[in-house]
């Protein structure tokens, strides 16, 4: 009888639908996978040692570049770690300004991962539809902050600037028009049979796997587990809106592309009741030129990012410099239920679970 | 002159304005695809080339035919050097039959469309030798994947034209469009039609069923290791099988060349256009469907559609 | 023209078919075949048993050649392997070989020396693909079912051995 041999296929670092330089070696039989080794490293720039040698203030633009989707996010984890490390709170008005753009950006972040998710399983057209939504957000990235991808905004202790005048009218349109473009985003998806072919039952990991992985974000509530950072220990000013978390139920594909698309509407609420709550007030405290926080003390704040728990561990040894720096970066974690998610399936699914953890390699490597 | 020097001119000058037509067709069929899909996904295409991109498939072409000929090293020379040949004759060829109007067609057989079903079977040829003399297994796969796809997808072909066939009485395509002189074979076949356009996207390897060319998901399959001119025939080869396809759902759906007021050639050339924009249509909108569902679907499902279809053509032929 | 016609194809699958058994790439040779295949389609046009060239191209060539090719990727024989074993079979080989030549050289001649036949009718005006219809469905009929169950239980016998593999 002929005997199906074990073949050994290398998906990456340069391949289309890695999402980044990640490297998978795949053991399969036939086409049937049964191992993965997930190969990281290959965009590693050395973070968090920079951080080492380099003072707080210093190092904000480094965060921008951990999740390149999602700059706004970075910046915050790590300008609200800083500050929980030396005691200083921010006024009340940057604290909204902070929460409406980091909404923002998870919008545009998740916009990138439903186009690239969509065209990795060949629908072309969803991923020009969710630019053109995204451009708006980045037009109003620009015009409040001066960039686009590697913003760079948030400061220790506030926020540099203030929303111009010109950006609440044109907030508040996108917030109208938003719900009818994820609408024909879903039109396109969500009940195509064939869309529903390939992610339904696919990639599958259940909420006890995930826990025991430590899978956070929207990859955890789609396998029904309800944690979001926002609502079980609220940080900045999340505790004053009302928003829902979504979860799916069975932890395949599916369940996390809606779950997603779902966080994208919620954002909207959280953005439309930032916008009417922001109050009057000063941009930032007052901070030291040389911030130096206490000796030995050490904090870990985590916040919801737009991939999963984004978390700043941060050691001070008196000096204006950390003494050391650690990221948790969601998508690092995240990654290692991908060996999980693919056992038994096929090839082509291993695509679709990689959209559907979104990673990005910068967080994964720093 | 002998008569037969006159007919065999005659027919070479036949052979010589389809060939270039075809030839012209499927050139701007890329670029048709690149603006139409580019409009459906906001955006315009090419524009530079040309007033709106006109010259795009003479940049594409020149730009095909200057590139370096790699070959790669452990790659069989001969088989790799035919496979894109192998693909491209069978879609030209199956021209031969096709009537363009009552009387325009380069020649005309009584089993006209037995020999579009044998030419187009030989076409799979040209994937798998890519597949086989590319040596690399990505190739490999992919080739696999596409000629099993190819093939099974064909059977399903010539089983959704069977109902017409049933209606019609003959193979020859000339006689099947006069059959349709009342009305048009998609009122009485709308189920065979339905086949008959998913097997058709199948078979010419067009989204939803493209997985062995997806570029997302192995690299570039079966034709990976080409470049230049020979990756140019296995793209026109791809384009000119759609056109084919297109022709034989009009000519056993639509009506042929059958329309009023405009010349028959018009109207052959508006059906064909139609159908290919579907095709260019399915693939701004759809996702890929995975192999193994892509298998299941033709095996589990159209297959007995397809036969129930001929079951029931045959019982309303009967009791009619 | 029909002469020289039935000589090129005639000439055209002997010249393919040797080439089969004599090339070292086993693909090569596969291709062969399905050259052989063509010529053969090509003289059955000559025949004017038109339909039956189109079925031989559309089923020898065009299906079951493929799935030969796919064997010979599945089974993946190193393409250098020159077999020149012969078993011990050398002179079983040639005796045979020897005989089959007589026997076409005895029916050749019969042919050469015979009486010009007048070459068969057209069996119906119609075109050979209603006559082979008719003939199929009423006097070969009951060879034609027989053929049918003989694939049906090939078929059901390659499903039950790739199912066993399967389920391993």
């Amino acid at each position: 009888m002929l005997e199906t041999k074990e073949l050994i296929l290398n998906m990456g670092p340069q391949h289309p639908s890695t999402h980044g330089v990640l490297r998978l070696v795949l053991k399969l039989e036939g086409e049937t996978i049964v191992g993965t080794d997930v190969v990281i490293g290959y965009l590693h720039r050395g973070s968090e040692k920079i951080a080492e040698n380099i003072p707080y203030f210093e190092f904000v633009p480094y965060t921008d570049r951990l999740d390149y989707t999602a700059a706004l996010s970075s910046n915050l984890g790590y300008v609200m770690a800083v500050e929980k490390l030396s005691n200083i709170r921010p006024p009340e008005r940057a604290e909204y300004i902070r929460v409406i753009l980091t909404e923002f950006q998870r919008i545009a972040a998740h916009l990138v991962w439903l186009g690239t998710h969509a065209m990795d399983l060949g629908a072309m057209t969803v991923f020009l539809y969710c630019f053109r939504e995204r451009e708006t957000i980045l037009d109003f990235f620009e015009m409040i902050t001066g960039a686009r991808l590697t913003i760079n905004f948030f400061r220790i202790g506030g926020v540099p600037a203030d929303l111009p005048p010109q950006f609440f009218a044109r907030a508040w349109e996108f917030l109208e028009t938003f719900p009818d473009r994820i609408k024909e985003y879903e039109a396109l998806l969500t009940r195509n049979k064939i869309w529903l072919k390939r992610t339904k039952g696919v990639a599958v990991i259940s909420a006890e796997d995930a826990i025991d992985l430590g899978l956070t974000g929207p990859s955890l509530r789609g396998s029904g587990v309800s944690f979001d950072i926002r609502r079980a220990e609220p940080y900045s000013v999340y505790d004053r809106f009302q928003f829902d978390i979504p979860i799916g139920e069975k932890g395949d594909v599916f369940d996390r592309y809606m779950v997603r698309v779902e966080e994208m509407r919620q954002s909207i609420r959280i953005i439309r009741q930032g916008l009417e709550q922001i109050p009057e007030g000063d941009l930032m405290t007052r901070v030291p030129r040389k911030l130096k926080p206490p000796a030995g003390a050490e904090v870990y704040v985590r916040i919801e990012a737009p991939k999963g728990e984004l978390g700043f561990y941060i050691v001070s040894d008196g000096g204006e410099k950390p003494y050391r720096l650690k990221i948790r970066g969601p998508s690092f974690v995240n990654l290692q239920s991908l060996p999980l998610m693919v056992q038994g399936g096929l090839v082509a699914d291993v695509v679709a679970a990689i959209g559907s953890i979104d990673v990005v390699l910068g967080e994964v490597d720093r | 002159m002998p008569t037969v020097v006159v007919e065999i001119i005659v027919v070479l000058v036949k052979i010589a304005v389809v060939f270039g037509a075809v030839a012209l067709v499927v050139a701007y069929l890329t670029y048709l695809e690149r603006k139409v899909i580019g409009h459906m996904q906001h955006r315009m295409g090419p524009m530079r080339v040309g007033w709106h991109g006109l010259l795009q498939p003479i940049a594409d072409g020149l730009k095909l035919f200057t590139k370096e000929d790699i070959i790669p090293s452990q790659a069989d020379r001969w088989v790799f050097f035919l496979a894109p040949v192998v693909s491209l004759v069978p879609a030209f060829i199956a021209y031969a039959v096709i009537p363009f109007d009552r009387n325009f067609y380069i020649t005309h057989l009584n089993i006209g469309v037995l020999y579009i079903l044998a030419v187009s079977s030989l076409g799979v040829y040209g994937i798998v030798m890519a597949g086989w003399a590319s040596n690399s297994k990505y190739a490999i796969l992919g080739s696999f994947r596409s000629a099993a796809q190819m093939f099974s997808y064909e059977i399903f072909l010539g089983f959704s034209l069977i109902g017409p066939l049933m209606i019609a009485g003959s193979l020859d395509l000339v006689k099947i469009v006069d059959a349709q002189s009342k009305v048009w074979f998609i009122v009485y076949q709308p189920v065979a039609f339905l086949l008959f356009l998913v097997a058709a996207t199948a078979e010419t390897n067009r989204v939803p069923f493209d997985l062995p060319e997806a570029e997302t998901e192995l690299v570039a399959g079966f034709h990976t290791e080409y470049s230049g001119m020979k990756f140019a025939f296995f793209f026109m080869a791809e384009y000119a099988n759609m056109v084919i396809v297109g022709a034989m759902a009009s000519v056993l759906f639509l009506g042929g060349w059958s329309g009023p007021v405009l010349p028959g050639v018009i109207w052959f050339f508006l059906k064909v256009m139609a159908f290919i924009f579907l095709f260019i249509w399915l693939r701004a909108t759809l996702p890929r469907l995975r192999y193994d569902q892509l298998m299941y679907m033709g095996w589990k499902v159209m297959f007995p559609i397809a036969i129930l279809n001929i079951v029931g053509t045959g019982l309303v032929i009967y009791l009619l | 023209m029909e002469p020289f016609f039935f000589f090129l194809f005639a000439a055209g699958a002997v010249i393919s078919a040797l080439l089969v058994i004599s090339r070292r790439n086993i693909m090569h040779c596969a291709l062969f075949l399905v050259l052989t295949f063509f010529f053969v389609a090509a003289i059955f046009v000559l025949l004017n048993a038109e339909f039956l060239a189109a079925v031989q191209v559309l089923v020898y060539a065009g299906a079951i050649m493929v799935l030969f090719t796919f064997v010979i990727f599945l089974v993946h024989i190193p393409r250098t392997e020159k077999i020149r074993r012969t078993f011990g079979q050398k002179n079983l080989a040639l005796a045979l070989g020897v005989f089959l030549g007589l026997e076409v050289a005895y029916i050749v001649y019969g042919a050469i020396s015979a009486p010009a036949s007048p070459a068969a009718a057209p069996v119906v005006q119609g075109g050979n693909t209603e006559s082979f219809g008719v003939a199929l469905f009423t006097r070969f009929l009951f060879p034609f079912e027989i053929v049918s169950v003989l694939l049906l239980a090939a078929m059901i016998g390659a499903i039950v051995l790739a199912k066993k593999e399967i389920d391993r």
